[in-house]
């Protein structure tokens, strides 16, 4: 099954070469021209000579994480995280080191041995660590060196009334959402790029962008949802189970408005459900693409997301079908004229 | 070629970020020994090119290493004919206090950072650090014989000479990163000795202390295949934690994660194996806070690496290091462009 | 004097928040079609004009977005949350007006403050007059943007409005073309979008010219406020030659260049060292591989409030300033 397999691939900023295998297994039947570039961004296409527009999609590959840093002397193994993680996630977690996938705990100082005060404040990145169960540094290097990556130790499972659970959502569902696209046969160029390392600065997108030079882009993100009790209504991001979200803008881009619109009428016209983010908080890959170059439209049509970057991240299943559908809908009413490009 | 006195003329030389004129003229002449083609582009990034042998198609490699310096700038003469500052990058304020410097205007005058004497000091002050908007220069003038010969943009720079302290460790200001210009240096030295198919383009890059602004455009200029930052990061240091240093005298450290390219990375352990030169690996999780952060990202894309100079007390007028990790850098770099051939570039994209 | 006060008026009062600019763009396209030989707009909305010349190709720049909120919610008593387009400050924010595109007017309000607890743009809201969802719905949507709602006041030597920053460099740069004749080089006059949130416009547009040099006209701080900050800036002393601030260290031939035809001319001007803020030239200078760029700003006071304040002499010899400029041979570098 495509998203057990495609959030269960390891792939931290940088080492996102799981996350490629399984993209590649999925697509391979389909008559997709596929290549790699510079940075490791994996882009398929279809119709690259046909009259434009030229389109761009965007869904990157690498995950939130972990690296190692240092292996102490006990065998311990200090770390650092890979884009932006709240320490507070990671105590007394399970992840996997390495190419191995080897077993480690987040271990911290037991209750016991705390005292009270030391209880009230999160414990700060520094004072914690991986234990893989190692007797001594010498132990540990056996199998593990500096710079090996850990992920969570989360499987893929659906849980609730159509919910399902898993460690990456962001973005792995937009990765998926993309692949599920790039399915469809459009008539005009259309660019499905999985891109890298945008967790440490939307790293991968720009450069493929300035390669395919689109017309206009759309990024696929795992976008917060916050509606979970006790956050007031303006806080709440998006909800999960009203449908993909459109952004009108974050820290990174503003998006088209008439992309925006057309995405709306297009969601209307089939009946799919779709919602606006209620917030501006956080950047995706149209930011960089929206730069590239003398410029390009962008737009973001995204899967509600709980819980991104921690070790579990939760999406609701018809969200993630509707945005597929309206994703591919919208490619179509491009080729129909929908969208003027200047 | 003695290393140590070339680095000495190029620290002591002055080279604010954004205003790099003088020590950039030092530099091209450096250059000369080895290539005839040496230019300077619209932000001043020099960029002396080393053609390889034969024709066709061959495989590119820029190394940059900057040559801009950290300084300071006047924004006010005041009516008492003190200088009131502000900084170009980042300086540690706390290390200015007492510093002498020198202040480009007109001519150059000898001047210090005042320190308030601690007869004067009250409890609480001496608890705080004096804060960049409160810190002044004393040039000695008068204030109308100041502003006319000092005027609002003028620049400043550490009065340090560089120091020779035991085995083979040097301390000066600006060694950050005008130790990366020297490693370019040695390495094209070393070049003379070997075959290379390798276009090289050494590039003393400008403004990387505000933004790696010159990486930027000057990567955009030459679009290599694979780039090289040199520069300096943190040497190991009691109260430090040892994954945020790398060892003195070790040898180049070289720098892992998703700013290098795995199999330029790949190349270097292999080239430093074979020719038995010790390199430290860093972890880099994220931004190497070099100029591969922004030549990675040029155009479509660009494999690029980090080798850096252990290098203590980062950003004051005593930065510290061992001159044996330059010599052994530049000869990996040489080594590692002697490697290079068309097949290994092609498999650059193959992900 | 009179006709650039009324051009000035007409200029800054336009409704153009960060990626809303259309309607200041129709009024500038409109002003500066009959000197120019050619117009444009592009993807991102920044209208591009040419005024040919002999020369190496400059890009003049003027941004024409001005700060303002986007709206992310609205609660079912018709209360608006919103984002910031650019720099706001809370404190500056609070009980001062807003309009939207449409002409719907509001009030920007705040939620009670405990003891110790600062102002945020989280904790504020604002106030269209509607006491239902629906009600709001009928005249505000997500998404949509307001900037602030005051008009341009007329104080003799010089005049207050909302979006000085940096309409009145638009202005500037309006009057330039008009009275620009003869240049020395190919200028390409750029109306630019979205700076207030990242110089987003300049970089797109500058790619696409590809100029030789650039220059941005922008505002810049003073220093000549009641203990204000330390900058020797003043209203009244001329425009500035920018030396530098966070976003760009003005290339020393520019700023060079600058100087000598304010000195030639006999226009007064000023150095400006800025601490922080950023400016379009920020973004111009690192376009492909290097564009020596250079900045001229118009002092003003009391910059990201409703009530920013220049001195039209600054404006005059602003103007003066450039038209001299391009009518000069630009440095070698």
């Amino acid at each position: 099954m495509l998203l057990k397999r495609i959030t269960e691939a390891a792939g931290v900023a940088g080492d996102e070469y799981e996350v490629r295998s399984v993209i590649k297994e999925e697509l391979a039947k389909f008559t997709l021209t596929m290549k790699t570039d510079m940075l490791g961004n994996l882009i398929y296409s279809q119709n690259e000579d046909a009259p434009g527009p030229r389109v761009m999609l965007a869904a990157h590959m690498d995950e939130i994480g972990l690296m190692i840093v240092q292996i102490e002397n006990s065998g311990l193994l200090y770390f650092k995280p890979v884009g932006g993680i709240d320490p507070r996630v990671l105590v007394a977690k399970v992840v996997r080191v390495g190419k191995k996938k080897l077993p480690g705990v987040i271990g911290a100082k037991a209750i016991h041995l705390q005292k009270p005060e030391e209880r009230q404040v999160p414990l700060p990145l520094e004072a914690l660590y991986i234990d893989i169960g190692a007797k001594s540094k010498e132990d540990a290097e056996k199998v593990v060196s500096v710079g090996d990556y850990a992920v969570f130790d989360t499987e893929y499972e659906t849980f609730g009334d159509g919910f399902a659970k898993g460690k990456s959502f962001d973005d792995r569902i937009g990765c998926a959402v993309l692949a599920e696209v790039m399915k469809e046969k459009f008539s005009i160029p259309v660019y499905g790029v999985f891109t890298v390392s945008e967790e440490i600065g939307l790293r991968g997108a720009g450069v493929a962008a300035y390669a395919i030079d689109p017309q206009l882009a759309i990024s696929l993100e795992g976008t917060t949802a916050h509606d979970v009790s006790g956050v007031e209504d303006h806080l709440v991001s998006t909800r999960c189970g009203a449908g993909p979200s459109l952004t009108y803008m974050d820290r990174s881009v503003i998006s088209d408005r008439n992309l925006i619109a057309l995405a709306a009428k297009t969601a209307e016209s089939l009946g799919i459900p779709y919602q606006y983010k209620n917030t501006a908080t956080g950047g995706n890959d149209s930011g960089k693409i929206n730069q590239t170059r003398g410029g390009v439209p962008t737009i973001e049509i995204s899967v509600p997301t709980r819980y991104c970057h921690s070790p579990i991240s939760v999406i609701h299943l018809e969200d993630y079908k509707n945005t597929i559908a309206l994703v591919k809908a919208f490619i179509h009413a491009i080729e129909t004229g929908g969208f003027e490009i200047k | 070629m003695n290393g140590k006195e070339l680095l000495k003329s190029m620290i002591e030389n002055t080279g604010v970020s954004g205003f790099e004129a003088p020590v950039a003229g030092l530099i091209q002449e450096l250059f000369k020994p080895y290539t005839k083609d040496i230019r300077s582009d619209a932000l001043g990034n020099i960029i002396a090119k080393v053609n390889g042998t034969g024709e066709g198609t061959k495989p590119k490699i820029m190394l940059a290493g900057h040559m801009d310096e950290i300084g300071l700038m006047v924004t006010k003469i005041d009516d008492k004919g003190f200088l009131h500052v502000t900084q170009i990058g980042g300086f540690d304020q706390r290390t200015l206090p007492a510093q002498e410097v020198w202040v480009h205007g007109k001519k150059t005058l000898l001047g210090f950072v005042v320190a308030k004497p601690p007869h004067l000091l009250s409890p609480e002050e001496r608890k705080k650090t004096v804060p960049l908007s409160e810190l002044l220069i004393d040039i000695g003038f008068s204030a109308e014989k100041a502003k006319e010969l000092v005027q609002v943009g003028d620049l400043i720079t550490l009065k340090r000479s560089m120091q020779e302290l035991q085995n083979d460790w040097l301390a000066g200001k600006a060694m950050d990163d005008r130790a990366g210009v020297m490693v370019m240096l040695e390495c094209l030295e070393e070049l003379k000795k070997l075959k290379h198919l390798a276009d090289v383009y050494a590039v003393a890059t400008v403004q990387e202390e505000v933004g790696m602004r010159g990486a930027i455009t000057s990567t955009f200029g030459i679009m290599p295949d694979i780039g090289i930052a040199i520069d300096v990061c943190h040497g190991r240091m009691p109260a430090v934690p040892d994954y945020n240093t790398s060892p003195m005298g070790g040898g180049p450290s070289i720098a892992m994660g998703p700013n290098v390219h795995p199999k330029v990375l790949a190349l270097i352990k292999k080239v430093a194996k074979e020719n038995r030169i010790p390199i430290s690996l860093s972890p880099a999780p994220g931004a190497t806070g070099t100029d591969a952060w922004m030549m990675q990202i040029t155009q479509s894309g660009v494999a690029t690496a980090v080798v850096s100079i252990p290098l203590r007390y980062m950003h004051t007028a005593v930065e510290t290091l061992s001159y044996s990790d330059i010599q052994q850098s530049g000869k990996l770099l040489a080594y590692l462009i002697a490697a290079l051939d068309c097949a290994f570039v092609e498999e650059l994209s193959c992900y | 004097m009179m006709e650039l006060k009324a051009l000035t008026k007409k200029i800054v009062t336009a409704y153009g928040p960060t990626g809303l600019e259309t309607n200041v763009a129709n009024i500038i396209v409109e002003e500066i079609r009959p000197f120019v030989d050619s117009v444009r707009i592009d993807a991102l909305g920044n209208v591009i004009a040419v005024k040919k010349g002999k020369g190496p190709k400059v890009m003049l720049a003027a941004h024409m977005d001005e700060i303002g909120i986007m709206v992310t919610h609205i609660d079912e008593n018709g209360f608006l949350r919103f984002t910031n387009l650019g720099g706001l400050n809370p404190y500056v924010l609070l009980g001062t007006r807003c309009i939207f595109g449409n002409g719907t007017r509001g009030v920007y309000g705040a939620e009670k403050l405990e003891a110790n607890e600062t102002l945020s743009l989280a904790k504020m809201y604002v106030d269209i007059g509607a006491t239902t969802r629906a009600e709001a719905e009928e005249k505000v949507k997500i998404g949509d943007c307001a900037g602030a709602d005051y008009e341009c006041i007329d104080l003799g030597k010089r005049m207050v409005s909302k979006a000085m920053d940096d309409r009145i460099a638009c202005v500037v740069l309006i009057e330039t073309i008009k009275q620009l004749k003869k240049p020395s080089v190919e200028c390409h006059f750029v109306f630019t979008v979205q700076e207030e949130v990242g110089l987003r416009g300049a970089r797109t547009s500058a790619f696409a010219v590809d100029p030789d040099y650039g220059i941005a006209i922008d505002v810049t701080r003073t220093g000549d406020t009641p203990k204000g900050i330390t900058m020797e800036v003043s209203l009244g002393k001329g425009p500035t030659v920018k030396v530098r601030d966070s976003s760009v260290l003005c290339h020393p031939a520019m700023i060079q260049f600058m100087k000598e035809v304010a000195t030639k001319k006999k226009i007064p001007y000023q150095l400006e060292v800025l601490e922080a803020g950023g400016t379009d030239s920020g973004a111009i200078h690192l376009t492909k591989s290097g564009v020596p760029s250079g900045v001229m700003s118009i002092a003003c006071r009391y910059i990201h409030t409703p009530s920013e304040m220049v001195d039209m002499d600054d404006v005059d010899n602003g103007i003066k300033l450039m038209v001299a400029i391009l009518q000069s041979t630009f440095p070698k570098v």
